[in-house]
């Protein structure tokens, strides 16, 4: 089964790396301008929520 | 390649203890992901005259924007408190140029005989046994693995490292402030005063800040509670703050410099700080202000704290968790106290009402900042509005 997973817009990303600390699976990792959602994504939307920015969204 | 302590993050902690753990001839190493140490800066960039003074940094005009007299503290109905800056705390002193800060303290640490080294990402920890051994880096494009007997984690408000060795560090919503900033050119500010909105009007569990920068300069910056962020708004903090800039009309004739975002722990510190062969510091340790959000003068603090107990620890050859509790048990004496007591502040003040906000700004608004003590307040409050002393009992 495939579960939903959020998605990095990264037009709007500011790379503040949050929304890293606030992921319960430690399912985001930041790399200087890339924020990378891994397999342990389980939807759950925290970080969705949290980003300031608006840059983070559930996958279509 | 071996080193005596790897410090991962060349942020105020990290550069603070690897500095203080060369100092005494250990064999350190810093490591920043980032290509440049400082930028972008996710700060307001204030800090305390006595908070300096306690990591014993000399104020140097390099690193100084402003220089502030004091705070001025706006309710809903924007009546107006002023705060001289020893009253108004940690925060309250000099506005920064955090990106040369950072930088001068990461060349303090090079100076005392660090090796440092940018675009190197900590990517785990390499274990034998359960123990850590060492640590795998991302460098410039090439994994290499560091052998260490002793990881400082300074590795800021993502604190993976900690988590690697089974800390959980994260942060449920409740427990965190979602920021954004603006750096802002001609906007018209006092020069002399940071400046404080406090109310949910203005944000839901944070504050509105302005932070002048020197000339027309200011961060003008918004902290909401995440908790607090209603679920389906996408970008609630930045458009929070959008919408302050443009109700207030002195701040929306300036023209946007930078935008940056962040993530300040308004919660209780970590409550293991140390492992066997780990020491967590600063905003990995969650050793932020929880009231304030102030976090650079901890950071420096308790990171100068674990670089001085690692030299120790390498001198006597020993990373067990229970050597390491000697820094745990420093920063609880340097400053567990105020963390516990901010954190009373907080939660008092996240569940104030904005009339409350007004009452209280209105019963102060008379008085001369230099009168204004805990107890002048206390009596100021008594005799406007009695009935917000009970609040304050609590504290
Ligand atoms: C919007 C905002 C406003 C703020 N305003 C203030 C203020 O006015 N006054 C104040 O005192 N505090 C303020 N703070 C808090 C302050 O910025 C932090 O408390 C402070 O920077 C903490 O220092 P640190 O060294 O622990 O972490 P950081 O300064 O965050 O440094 C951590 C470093 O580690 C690096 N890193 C992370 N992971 C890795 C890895 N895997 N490998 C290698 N390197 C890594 C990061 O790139 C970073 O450079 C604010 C914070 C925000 C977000
Ligand atoms: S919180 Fe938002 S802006 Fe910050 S790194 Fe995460 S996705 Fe990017
Ligand atoms: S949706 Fe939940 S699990 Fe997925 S990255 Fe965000 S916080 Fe982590």
């Amino acid at each position: 089964m495939r579960r939903t997973r959020v998605e990095v817009d990264k037009k709007k990303c500011v790379w503040c790396g949050g929304c890293v600390a606030t992921c319960p699976f430690d399912a985001l990792t930041l790399r200087e301008t890339v924020l990378e959602v891994d397999e342990r994504c389980t939807g759950c939307g925290i970080c969705v929520r949290f980003c300031p920015m608006g840059a983070l969204g559930e996958e279509a | 390649m071996r080193y005596d302590v790897v410090v991962v993050g060349a942020g105020p902690a990290g550069s603070s203890a690897a500095r203080e753990a060369a100092l005494k001839g250990t064999k350190v190493l810093l490591l920043e992901k980032r290509q440049e140490i400082g930028s972008p800066v996710r700060c307001a960039e204030g800090v305390g005259k006595a908070g300096l003074e306690k990591c014993e940094i000399k104020p140097d005009p390099k690193w100084i924007a402003c220089e502030m007299k004091g705070a001025k503290l706006h309710s809903p109905n924007d009546a107006v408190v002023e705060l001289s800056e020893s009253l108004a705390g940690n925060e309250v002193g000099y506005v920064l140029e955090r990106k040369i800060f950072d930088r001068e303290l990461a060349a303090m640490a090079a100076e005392a005989g660090a090796e440092i080294t940018v675009k190197s990402m900590v990517t785990g920890l390499i274990k034998k046994d359960g123990k850590i051994k060492g640590i795998r880096v991302l460098s410039n494009g090439e994994e290499i693995g560091i052998e260490t007997d002793l990881v400082i984690a300074a590795d800021g408000v993502e604190s993976k490292v900690a988590r690697w060795a089974g800390i959980d560090t994260s942060l449920k919503l409740k427990d965190m402030e979602s920021c954004a900033q603006y750096l802002m050119a001609g906007v018209e500010c006092e020069p002399d005063y940071t400046h404080f909105y406090i109310g949910s009007c203005y944000s839901p569990g944070g504050y509105v800040w302005v932070f002048p920068k020197g000339g027309t300069k200011a961060n003008v910056g918004i902290g909401v509670l995440g908790s607090r962020i209603p679920k389906g708004s996408p970008g609630f903090a930045k458009r929070l703050l959008d919408q302050f800039i443009e109700k207030h009309s002195h701040y929306a004739k300036g023209k946007r410099l930078e935008l940056i975002g962040g993530g300040v722990p308004v919660t209780s510190p970590l409550e293991r700080s140390v492992a066997d062969n780990l020491m967590v510091v600063g905003d990995a340790a969650r050793h932020t202000d929880p009231a304030t959000g102030g976090g650079i003068i901890n950071g420096i603090r308790g990171g100068r704290l674990a670089g001085k107990v690692g030299a120790e620890a390498v001198e006597e050859q020993n990373f067990s968790q229970v050597f390491l509790s000697k820094y745990e048990r420093a920063w609880k004496e340097a400053f567990g106290d105020s963390l516990e007591r901010s954190l009373l502040v907080k939660d008092v003040l996240i569940n104030l009402d904005d009339p409350s906000f007004d009452g209280i700004a209105d019963s102060l608004a008379g008085y001369g900042f230099e009168e204004l003590g805990l107890l002048g307040i206390i009596d100021a409050l008594q005799e406007k509005h009695p009935e917000l002393l009970e609040v304050f009992e609590s504290i």
